[in-house]
């Protein structure tokens, strides 16, 4: 077994076990790639505490981990997981465009559609609707 | 017979200058004042009529300052002569679009003010300082912009 897949193993283990759909786990360069669809977002959290575990703060850069959820689909409910702030509601995807509304740490809204797996389309109970960065967004169960 | 004359004096002296037109002086003062608000503006005035000449940055300042001029009918401006030229708008600068990558990668950091990263084939290299609680995150975006390495050996973790 690889050096690189021997080090990670308990991620990769953690993988296969957790009913990761299309998980696909490559090298290439010196680096691990896993990708992957998770069954929800906890499963994702897990993956990413067992990488932070076997390399602290991510720092050595040998993987590049891209899990996404299979919850996270239109008229799913999504929560705001920012670090404290507000989550910015913007009319087009992308940080140039302008800010048509803000969601509140912790608040609950829907996911109406995704421009790309970056930025989600998702309105406020509000009505307020644009794009948000997904990374802030995790699907509730 | 003295006050009579120095009266008579004063008279003759005023009268012309009440009555007659505004010279072109006393018109280029009025002019001037107009025109101040205008930076590039200058005119020449002769016989009342007022030419205007200089360079602006647009339609809509160039037609302001004519018009301005033209309000001056009282204080003696026959007509205006706009000489006025608009600046072409500055080309847009020639910069290729980003790459998407390159993009992805600046809205991925744009939450993190101490957080610098550069892409170069298809490898994100991040420098700066970022707080532990933050770290997952800033990986987790990075990752999920499907770069061939994320190379964040150079940050420094508070």
């Amino acid at each position: 077994m690889a050096a690189l897949q021997e080090k990670y193993k308990e991620l990769i283990d953690q993988v296969n076990a957790s009913g990761v759909t299309g998980a696909q786990i490559s090298e290439a360069d010196g680096v691990l790639h896993i990708t992957g669809t998770a069954p929800s977002a906890d499963v994702k959290n897990k993956l990413w505490d067992i990488y932070g575990k076997i390399d602290p703060n991510f720092l050595t850069g040998d993987v590049v981990m891209n899990v996404n959820v299979a919850t996270a689909v239109a008229g799913a409910k999504v929560k705001v997981v920012t670090d404290e702030t507000n989550l910015n509601i913007r009319k087009g995807p992308g940080t140039d465009q302008p800010i048509v509304g803000k969601a509140a740490k912790g608040e609950v809204i829907t996911l109406v559609g995704k421009a790309n797996e970056q930025w989600w389309l998702v309105r406020t109970n509000d009505g307020e609707e644009g794009y948000s960065y997904s990374q802030y967004l995790s699907p509730v169960e | 017979m003295l006050p009579a004359f120095v009266m008579a004096m004063a008279l003759a002296l005023s009268l012309p200058s009440c009555k007659s037109k505004p010279s072109d002086a006393d018109i280029q003062t009025q002019v001037q004042t107009a025109i101040s608000a205008t930076p590039g503006v200058s005119a020449d005035v002769k016989d009342g009529v007022v030419t205007l000449s200089g360079l602006v940055g647009s339609e809509e300042e160039k037609s302001a300052v004519e018009t301005a001029v033209n309000n001056l009918k009282d204080a003696g401006v026959k007509s205006v002569v706009d000489n006025i030229e608009v600046e072409a708008p500055a080309a847009a600068p020639n910069v290729t679009a980003a790459d998407p990558l390159t993009q992805g990668v600046a809205d991925a950091t744009k939450d993190f003010p101490g957080i610098t990263a550069t892409v170069a084939d298809g490898i994100i290299t991040v420098t700066g300082e970022i707080e532990q609680s933050k770290v997952k995150t800033l990986k987790s975006s990075l990752d999920a912009l499907n770069p061939k390495k994320v190379d964040m050996s150079q940050v420094k973790v508070k």
